[in-house]
């Protein structure tokens, strides 16, 4: 069985159908990649599994468990984490406040033992950080710890989302555009990392990426959305190659020229 | 300068830094409580006085400063606590037990508040929680079986394990219930911060969308937050009923409310040192205004007093906006760094743009 999948889900906003009769299944240690243009519903997906949004109709399984009957925060508890497009971050807080913050579905003190800070609550302080630490040392995230987010460069509060989410040590990962905005050598890091993501830690990751040179590198399996509704899904290389993907990206001018390119008779 | 070589996770777990910060606030506890023999009892009831708003300043604090939810009605919960504390009293429980479950039961009633109120964002949460003080002041006169109505309440005795607490006969026991019942309150809140659930107010102020993915639960987060802020500001307001000697419906009114807010804004929103330095400034200003007038040769001028904290207020916001507190930040930063501060260095950073769509 998948380990999340999605089944004829349509979500509206008024007249809107901004996600259209969408199905779609992501494998245990997957890679799977959302790409499509500007307003094709990638991100609503997300939001959906998230629970911001509910769909019209469908429904979301994750390992069994059908996602609609749940809340927003009690996603994070099946092991979901995500990160977001425009980077959510606590602002006021550090680097390690914020890590802290993704343990919070490991937390197990009652309110009373917190203001009294008795023994447990000091136990369980030192096992958030030991694996949050772990987290700050996979992601080298070393030089920030103490330092706040409102004064970190862009490109490390990207790692330092992407850090948050894995703290609260998830089976499936939900990246919104990870690449966007980072340099070259920034996407390269973050492009071995998602790798070591799958392979050290068995997390599956389902990622929105504009960056096909990424998306082709890291991902096993792609799924291409227009106006909501699924144009192919495949390997980077089929999807990157369908007809419907190129004219959606591109117009229907490109397609007779990319198809004699490619070889392909349309 | 001095380096914090950490080598255990307890270092950043532990309440002090280092024994240099230790021995700063040991050595503020001492003076603290060597001060009934250094300055005589008007200044003793001063500082008691500065103490009790400091309490109820920290209640706010936790729920404005940290959780980022605004409340102009922390007055109606202040009386609260005052009156429970007295109906505890005249049931027949002993004072400590009265005031500690007057905090109590002012939190339980906070938090059923909570849940309507936190529904609202921004200034319809401050507009509801001003109705909320306007309110206590009917339901005061209402419910007189219990309040005394518009004659009030003059002050019980007050016993703890055989001592008088007497604000005349001796004011040092006053002053040592007052710093007693602040050292608990900063203890609960500075053992909060540095748990799961202090986090999660510092995640729910900052972006509550974040915090649902993380698995706060942002509404259940917000009424705990209103919950032991109404509690703090209750056990504040009972100490500051008891304390002036007789209170009624009038005694908490919604200006004890906006002076609370401004406290903790001219303190500096979201440090515990904030609420302390605010609870200073709002007490001794009128002091201070008086002396001033005095030496002018001027009798007392109606309204002076609102006018300067009007604008003492409005310059904090205009020019420092995290507070006295936040300047002192920086001020030991120029320090600590000099000579090579840099002009920019607290210059706020732009904030990149939020999911505003998700609202």
């Amino acid at each position: 069985m998948s380990l999340l999948s999605l089944d004829g889900v349509t979500l509206k906003f008024g007249g809107v159908t901004a996600v259209n009769n969408l199905s779609m299944a992501v494998e245990e240690g997957q890679v799977f990649a959302l790409v499509g243009p500007n307003g094709a519903g990638k991100s609503t997906v997300f939001n959906m599994i998230s629970r911001f949004y509910r769909p019209v109709s469908g429904s979301i399984t994750f390992d069994g468990h059908n996602l609609l009957n749940h809340k927003a925060h009690e996603i994070a508890n099946f092991g979901i984490a995500r990160t977001f497009q425009n980077i959510e971050l606590f602002e006021m807080a550090t680097v390690l406040q914020n890590l802290l913050v993704g343990r919070h579905r490991h937390r197990r003190s009652t309110l009373v033992e917190q203001m009294l800070f008795a023994g447990r609550v000091r136990q369980e302080e030192r096992e958030h950080r030991h694996a949050v630490e772990e987290v700050i040392d996979f992601l080298d995230l070393q030089p920030y710890r103490d330092t706040r987010i409102a004064g970190l460069p862009y490109g490390v509060r990207k790692v330092v989302e992407l850090a948050r989410a894995l703290s609260t040590k998830p089976r499936l990962l939900l990246l919104d555009e990870p690449a966007s905005g980072l340099s070259v050598e920034e996407t390269q890091d973050m492009r071995w990392w998602i790798d070591d993501i799958r392979r050290q830690m068995g997390i599956t990751v389902l990622m929105v990426e504009h960056d096909m040179g990424l998306v082709s590198k890291v991902c096993d399996r792609v799924l291409a959305l227009a106006d909501g509704a699924k144009l192919a899904e495949g390997t980077p290389a089929e999807v990157q190659a369908h007809p419907a993907v190129i004219e959606a990206y591109l117009g229907t001018s490109a397609i007779s020229k990319t198809a004699n390119a490619a070889g392909v008779r349309v | 300068m001095r380096f914090h070589f950490k080598t255990s996770y307890d270092h950043d777990i532990r309440l002090f830094p280092d024994w240099w910060n230790f021995s700063l606030y040991a050595a503020l506890l001492l003076v603290l409580l060597a001060l009934p023999w250094v300055i005589d009892s008007f200044y003793l009831g001063e500082m008691t006085n500065v103490l009790i708003w400091a309490v109820a300043g920290l209640g706010l604090m936790l729920l404005t400063g940290q959780t980022g939810q605004v409340s102009l009605g922390h007055s109606a919960f202040m009386a609260m606590g005052a009156y429970s504390c007295v109906n505890f009293m005249e049931l027949g429980l002993p004072f400590l037990a009265a005031f500690l479950l007057a905090g109590v039961f002012t939190g339980i009633i906070g938090g059923i508040i909570a849940i309507p109120a936190l529904r609202l964002h921004g200034v319809y949460l401050a507009i509801f929680t001003l109705a909320l003080s306007i309110l206590m002041d009917d339901l005061i006169v209402i419910l007189s079986p219990w309040t005394g109505g518009v004659n009030g309440y003059f002050a019980p005795e007050i016993w703890i394990f055989g001592i008088e607490i007497n604000r005349w006969a001796a004011p040092e026991t006053w002053y040592y219930l007052a710093l007693g019942t602040a050292l608990m309150v900063t203890f609960f809140y500075r053992n909060l911060l540095r748990s799961p659930l202090g986090r999660s107010f510092a995640a729910v102020r900052d972006s509550e969308i974040s915090a649902q993915a993380m698995g706060v639960d942002v509404a259940r987060t917000k009424t705990l937050a209103f919950g032991l802020s109404c509690a703090f500001a209750g056990l504040g307001g009972a100490l500051m009923g008891l304390f002036a000697g007789a209170f009624n419906n009038e005694t908490f009114n919604f200006l004890i409310s906006i002076q609370l807010l401004m406290a903790i804004i001219i303190g500096g929103l979201g440090f515990i040192h904030g609420a302390f330095l605010g609870a200073i400034v709002i007490a001794f200003l009128p002091q201070f205004l008086s002396i001033v007038t005095d030496q002018l040769g001027s009798t007392s001028i109606p309204g002076l007093e609102t006018g300067v904290f009007g604008m003492i207020l409005i310059a904090f916001i205009l020019f420092e906006p995290m507070g006295l507190y936040g300047r002192w930040l920086k001020m030991r930063t120029w320090l600590q760094l000099f000579p090579f501060a840099r002009r920019d260095m607290f210059r706020r950073q732009k904030s990149y743009l939020k999911t505003e769509r998700l609202r």
